[in-house]
């Protein structure tokens, strides 16, 4: 019992870490992603068709490699060149790729909003930006919440990728211990952790689905 | 109110409006009927601009919305001023399309004090009269989902007459509803005509444009086969088509 409660500080010290990944990447991700969706939905083709290569490339490499390059090959690229710390790596990485997976949720959401509500938005008088902001997102809402939890509970496993930048998040503080003390009881507790956030994620868009679902 | 000139429109390979010429006078109730395909809910969407024209002109209230020169170029006003045009308009759907995540009383509210810039106090007590006016006071706090199709509707003429327009166009109002569900529709829309609202409506209700209907205008193969008095219309055609179409009716 005491030796759990040895190994607890370090593992909580690494749940924290991968707290402020998961909450930055979603904090910053969502928006983006709906930015995105919005531009991929945009009349200008050309733009839509940017985003669409855009989201290719994120879903289409894998995430630790998108991690490694923005840490170690970034400095070298010309004009944007920057050296950035392995945390706000980790974070634009987690941000660029998550970013790219949203908006594809966020653009199925919008365009499963009936057209219907386009022209009776148009005909009240409604511009695009009030349509967009008062009638076709809110009801997006609805549609998305569950894509959005899967990704969510995806993105807070996912972060454990952070330990390639040497960063200590829960399961690489857990894989510390086990390797100093030759037992695997860390894993289980990290596992624990990770249950309890994802039942933590699982609640919050429960009452969240429930909330919209007044309307149905 | 309105007068449209010498409209055409074509989907693609398909012309729906072949040169229609179409006017509406204040206060006047006109009923436009046809088969489908004839091309009148297009016309009714063109003039609200839901639907652009190729060639021909429209005029709302004496203002151009959209003009063709000598050279066949179609000339639309700029947004601004379209939207102020078109603004003076509601538009009455088939399928209602009010917003769902919206209670009815919200429905009603949205438009005004978003798009007109008023406080939701400011417009309380007009959303109100409206909802009692279309018998739905009781339920302003309901979601659409918990209504009826006829209900719905009623909501529908509700939150366009909330904007206070000079004209309603309705596009097939009752053509979703169950037979029985029609009747408190249409009585809600007999009302309004007897308060001399203007009103286009592309029906199929032929009792409503015979008893309501100040003008009926016939439509067929994406031109006005013939207008004239719901008593000359249907009294006494003129054109075999609308003759057939009436008799295909009986």
């Amino acid at each position: 019992m005491s030796y759990l409660l040895d190994i607890l500080s370090p593992l909580l010290q690494g749940t924290l870490v991968t707290l402020q990944v998961f909450l930055l990447t979603m904090l910053l991700a969502v928006p983006l992603g709906l930015g995105l969706a919005l531009l991929r939905l945009s009349r200008r083709a050309w733009l839509g068709r940017l985003v669409s290569g855009y989201v290719w490339l994120m879903r289409g490499t894998p995430l630790m490699l998108q991690m490694l390059f923005i840490y170690f090959a970034l400095p070298f690229v010309p004009v944007i060149g920057i050296r950035l710390p392995d945390f706000p790596a980790a974070i634009l990485a987690f941000t660029l790729n998550y970013a790219a997976y949203f908006a594809e949720i966020f653009r199925a959401g919008i365009q499963s909003v009936d057209r219907g509500q386009y022209e009776a938005s148009k005909v009240l008088g409604l511009s695009y930006v009030q349509t967009m902001r008062r009638i076709v997102l809110p009801q997006m809402v609805k549609r998305i919440l569950p894509p959005m939890s899967n990704e969510t509970i995806t993105l807070i496993k996912d972060t454990s990728l952070i330990y390639v930048l040497a960063m200590n998040d829960l399961l690489r503080a857990a894989r510390g211990i086990v390797q100093r003390d030759f037992t695997t009881s860390p894993f289980v507790v990290a596992a624990a952790f990770y249950l309890l956030m994802t039942l933590v994620l699982t609640w919050a868009f429960q009452r969240m689905e429930k909330k919209v679902a007044v309307y149905d | 109110m309105i007068r449209a000139i010498d409209l055409h429109k074509r989907f693609g390979e398909l012309i729906v409006l072949r040169g229609v010429s179409f006017e509406v006078a204040r206060g006047e109730v006109v009923a436009v009927i046809g088969p489908s395909g004839s091309g009148k809910s297009t016309l009714l969407r063109c003039l609200i601009h839901l639907e652009t024209i190729e060639r021909g002109a429209i005029e709302i209230q004496g203002r151009p919305l959209v003009s063709t020169d000598a050279h066949g170029h179609c000339h639309y006003q700029p947004d601004a001023e379209i939207r102020q045009l078109c603004g003076r308009m509601g538009m009455v759907f088939q399928h209602f399309n009010l917003f769902p995540h919206l209670t009815v009383l919200q429905n009603l509210i949205e438009a005004p004090v978003t798009v007109k810039g008023l406080s939701r106090d400011a417009v309380l007590p007009l959303a109100e009269e409206l909802l009692r006016k279309v018998g739905l006071f009781d339920k302003r706090d309901s979601y659409p989902s918990r209504l009826s199709g006829g209900q719905k509707q009623r909501v529908a003429i509700a939150r366009a007459l909330a904007m206070q327009p000079d004209i309603l166009l309705f596009d097939e109002p009752t053509s979703a509803l169950d037979p029985e569900l029609t009747g408190e529709v249409l009585r809600t829309m007999r009302a309004l005509a007897e308060e001399h609202m203007t009103m286009v409506v592309v029906t199929h209700e032929m009792g409503f444009a015979r008893e309501v209907a100040s003008r009926v205008v016939f439509m067929d193969g994406g031109q006005v086969v013939e207008a004239g008095t719901p008593q000359q219309l249907f009294g006494a055609p003129q054109q075999p088509r609308t003759r057939a179409f009436l008799a295909n009716l009986l």
